[in-house]
């Protein structure tokens, strides 16, 4: 930091005032990433007092971390310089919500819970349902780019976000998109935006398309002996007309993670409730629709069941569907919850290769002596946690050869792999961001074009941007 | 031109791969819109080492470069207008691979968009973007506008079917983008060159998703005695959560010219009429069909007709995909414009677009994507009378700034391209300019990639040049 902390303390406290401004330690500890705290936390109140920050930030060569309810901020590698978290949380208003058009605009900070609520009235929703929903914000949603089970149906953020406005590093507040439903003016420059980490600009306020709330809505699962049985089942349902919300693949580890005690400790997931578990493989898919569509799926989907042998199959309706969903969301929190090393590997691969790259990561994990447990996405997304029971160097060990194997096999299989989250302490040895990327020369320029200063977020990124 | 240039190009493509003579250029002046440039050669790879090679040549002799694809976009972005090379994409024309266990296509730019289609078929598996220039334009065309089309009030436009991209930087670098898998890591570089307009890279190579051909099709006639109960259906078809795969809209006016042409069956009295497609299960759209029709019933159509079969169906859908080559028929000169405005404001902007018709005293014909708030009003204009092509200009820019005004876009579908740089700035700030330009200079410093598009220029101010002929193309959006 280049200038005395209690000096840009006041310098903030000129912008934003000063009960929104704060250099004491006991205040930035919730602000830190990996141990490392922030000299100074920023709560602005509007776009143009956090663009005034940036600007003032930018001129003294502070760096800067964009938050919202920090539920995701160790997602990729510690900040080199983390001079002043600039939180975004009073920014957390609807800007425009037009029901007739199902459009929305809001800002950052907007808590997604309350967002739903604001929708919910109007029979509307929006498919953002990221892990930790009880405290993750619109923002930090967007930011992180953390999926959601239901894009399966509804495609990821990138499919129905119209527009955003947003920081540069040189304090100027811009915009790209719109707010109608199609528009291709100009370059899409807020997807760049979406996982990010803030190293682009920081996010002050996004539009989406809402949808329609769906009135009746089941979940089905079915129990397999083994992944090869479970993924036939996959298969057969994206060769089928059918077009559920959701489709997530349980390995037996994840059953009996999400049926357990780390599960009920997880804040978002409804008190009581669990998935029938048995440590099984599980397929779940959710779909909705009218009494003829729902028994069209039922049946349709039983028989797919006992063609790709299930030895159980149930379909959950109402307050037990919604529970089980939410619990398959929380799958991350659930295993940060249930190990003190927690390592999740996210993998990507063609959804016809998931058979292959869950058999050797499996094999990485068993061969370490590591817990494991996986979630797999239908269209070819899989959270791989290993799960060791100590924090040990022993355990770091064993994760960081698992972790290796596992991204080799992705790589082989024409994937990617990349490590959201470990023990901070571990992410030195560690391929976080998966392997080198032959468009790291064309992310080089995009950052530079953005933050040409370096102020946001730097090192946090893929290659250290 | 220079002529090192030209013989350098003639070596590495063979004089079978260079147009240079002006009676051969002729063609390549023209798009599907009202601008015209002329290049100064023509040049058509076979691979993309062959594209490394003309980038690499362009740069050397610092001339401008266009990638084209079938030339049926409708902004100018495959025109040369700064003169220089077009790289014509029509030999890199070929599917790569076709995996439909995983719903990819990778394919070369040149693939005409409706030939995808056709040969994922057999799998029971399409592509879904569907701009009604389908059976003539290429997916590089598609990705480079960011095309769209009546089934992306459903579907998305090609941005959401776009799954990796492999690039010719301005530099001759050859670079891939995104991944077949999902999630890459990394900025969404893919989801920032689609749609740049051939301002940033040439594509050489898309890989795509497919989707499922829907298992029930469904498609309604709506018929309506006044243009407000037909735009106030699609406003409540929106406001009760109904989504319709395609939610297209033709006026009076246009939809007496198509019968004329198609003899689709469109009612030849009536103000307006809406054509709707539900998709998905049988279950499904059975019900849909009904709610769609109940809101038309309540907002007074007169008569609601649902296909009875495939041939039925794909006529009423010829009628709207042929219209605007219908309407070349009738005027020399017609200027499409792409303006977005919200679906809840659509009673108020069509009576508002005949307004503006008769303050111009033109023609102004109507047939769109309402069901996304994607106006297609079609000015006719006689392109030899300078003060009709000035009026028609006037008519169609008052149109725009409706709707900026409204809360929408400039461009749904086709692009900013050379024909509505200027209007950027009243859609964007000097600052989201800058940004934009900083990006496009971050790899295209030197504007040897399209130079003249997306970006306003005071020398564009007022430089709309109207084709001299006739030449309507049979298919347009």
């Amino acid at each position: 930091m280049s200038v005395a902390r209690a000096s840009v303390a006041s310098r903030l406290a000129a912008i934003a005032g000063d009960s929104h401004v704060s250099a004491d330690p006991a205040q930035l500890a919730p602000y830190a990433i990996d141990g490392k705290a922030p000299a100074a936390v920023a709560r602005p109140g509007s776009a143009e007092e956090a663009a005034e920050i940036v600007k003032f930030a930018a001129a003294e060569s502070l760096a800067i971390v964009a938050t919202g309810a920090r539920t995701k901020l160790s997602i990729g590698m510690p900040p080199r310089e983390y001079d002043l978290a600039l939180d975004m949380s009073r920014l957390d208003r609807v800007v425009a919500y037009d029901p007739g058009d199902l459009t929305l605009g809001v800002e950052a900070g907007i808590p997604l819970r309350t967002l739903a609520g604001v929708l919910a009235e109007q029979r509307q929703f929006l498919p953002l349902a990221p892990p930790f929903i009880n405290r993750a914000t619109a923002g930090g949603t967007i930011a992180s780019g953390v999926d959601s089970p239901l894009r399966q149906f509804y495609g990821s953020a990138r499919d129905y976000m119209l527009g955003m406005e947003f920081i540069t590093g040189d304090g100027a507040l811009v915009k790209s998109g719109g707010r109608v439903v199609k528009n291709v003016a100009g370059y899409d420059l807020h997807k760049l935006m979406i996982g990010a980490l803030g190293t682009l600009g920081v996010i002050t306020k996004i539009n989406f398309r809402t949808f329609p709330l769906q009135e009746l809505n089941q979940m089905f699962g079915a129990a397999f002996d083994s992944a090869a049985d479970a993924l036939g089942m996959r298969n057969r349902i994206a060769r089928s007309p059918l077009t559920p919300m959701t489709l997530d693949i349980l390995s037996p580890g994840a059953d009996v993670l999400l049926s357990g005690e780390a599960a009920a400790r997880v804040e978002a997931n409804p008190r009581g409730a669990s998935l029938p578990g048995g440590a099984l493989w599980i397929v779940a898919a959710s779909f909705a629709g009218n009494e003829s569509v729902l028994e069209r799926y039922e049946e349709e989907l039983r028989g797919m069941a006992d063609a790709s042998s299930a030895v159980d199959a149930a379909v959950l309706d109402g307050e037990a569907s919604s529970n089980a969903l939410s619990r398959v969301r929380e799958f991350v929190p659930t295993a940060l919850e249930s190990s003190p090393a927690a390592t999740i590997v996210k993998i990507g691969v063609l959804p016809a290769r998931m058979k292959e790259i869950l058999e050797a990561a499996a094999r990485a994990a068993e061969a370490n002596s590591l817990p494991w447990a996986a979630l797999a996405r239908g269209v070819g997304v899989i959270y791989f946690a290993l799960l060791p029971a100590e924090r040990g160097e022993e355990a770091r060990l064993g994760v960081t050869r698992a972790a290796d194997a596992i991204l080799s096999a992705s790589s082989a299989l024409g994937g990617h792999a990349t490590i959201p989250w470990c023990p901070g302490e571990w992410k030195s040895a560690l391929a976080v961001w998966g392997r080198a990327r032959g468009d790291f020369d064309a992310m080089d320029n995009v950052k530079k074009a953005f933050d040409p200063r370096g102020v946001f977020s730097p090192g946090r990124f893929v290659g250290g941007l | 031109m220079n002529s090192q240039l030209l013989d350098g190009l003639k070596k590495l493509l063979g004089a079978d791969g260079v147009l240079h003579k002006p009676e051969d250029l002729l063609l390549y002046e023209y798009d599907g819109s009202i601008e015209s440039a002329r290049p100064d050669c023509v040049v058509f790879p076979r691979t993309a080492e062959d594209v490394a090679a003309i980038v690499y040549l362009a740069h050397r002799y610092e001339t401008p470069l266009v990638g084209r694809g079938a030339g049926t976009g409708l902004s100018g972005g495959a025109l040369a207008r700064r003169g220089g090379i077009v790289t014509a994409f029509s030999r890199m024309n070929h599917i790569l691979s076709m995996d439909a266990e995983n719903q990819r296509a990778t394919v070369e730019p040149g693939v005409v968009n409706a030939d995808l289609s056709a040969a994922a078929a057999p799998s029971n598996l399409y592509f879904a973007p569907d701009p009604s220039s389908q059976k003539a334009c290429t997916i590089g065309g598609n990705v480079a506008e960011n095309a769209g089309g009546p089934h992306t009030l459903a579907y998305g436009v090609t941005t959401n079917h776009v799954l990796a991209l492999e690039i010719v930087l301005p530099t001759g670098e050859l670079m891939r983008l995104g991944s077949a898998a999902p999630d890459p890591p990394g900025y969404d570089l893919a989801g920032l060159f689609t749609g740049s307009e051939g301002t940033l890279a040439l594509v050489t190579e898309i890989t795509v998703k497919l989707s499922r051909v829907p298992e029930a099709v469904k498609t309604l006639l709506a018929i309506f005695d006044t243009v407000e109960d037909a735009t106030e259906t699609v406003a409540d078809i929106t406001a009760r959560g109904i989504t319709p795969a395609a939610c297209e809209m033709l006026d009076g006016w246009t939809l007496r010219a198509v019968e004329a042409y198609v003899h689709a069956g469109f009612p030849l009295d009536c103000a307006a009429v809406l054509l709707i497609d539900v998709e998905g299960l049988r279950e499904a759209t059975r019900a849909q069909a009904k709610d769609v029709e109940e809101v038309c019933r309540a907002h007074h159509a007169r008569e609601v007709r649902v296909a009875r079969d495939a041939r039925e169906r794909d006529l009423l859908w010829k009628g709207r995909k042929n219209a605007f080559g219908a309407i070349g028929r009738l005027s020399p000169t017609f200027y499409t414009q792409d303006g977005v405005i919200p679906r809840t404001k659509l009673p108020a902007a069509l009576a508002r677009i005949g307004e503006i018709g008769k303050k111009y005293g033109v023609e102004i014909g109507n047939i769109f994507h309402a069901g996304d708030g994607n106006l297609h009003p079609i000015i006719l204009f006689d392109a030899r009378d300078a003060d009709q092509r000035r009026r028609a200009v006037a008519a169609a820019d008052e149109i725009i700034e409706m709707c900026i005004r409204m809360g929408g876009s400039i461009t749904g579908e086709h692009g900013i391209g050379m024909e509505k740089d200027r209007l950027m700035p009243l859609l964007f700030s000097e600052a989201d300019l800058a940004l934009m330009q900083r990006v496009h200079d971050a790899f295209n410093p030197t504007g040897l990639l399209n130079p003249g598009k997306i970006f306003p220029s005071a020398k564009a101010c007022g430089e709309i040049r109207a084709r001299p002929s006739p030449a309507a193309a049979a298919s347009r959006t």
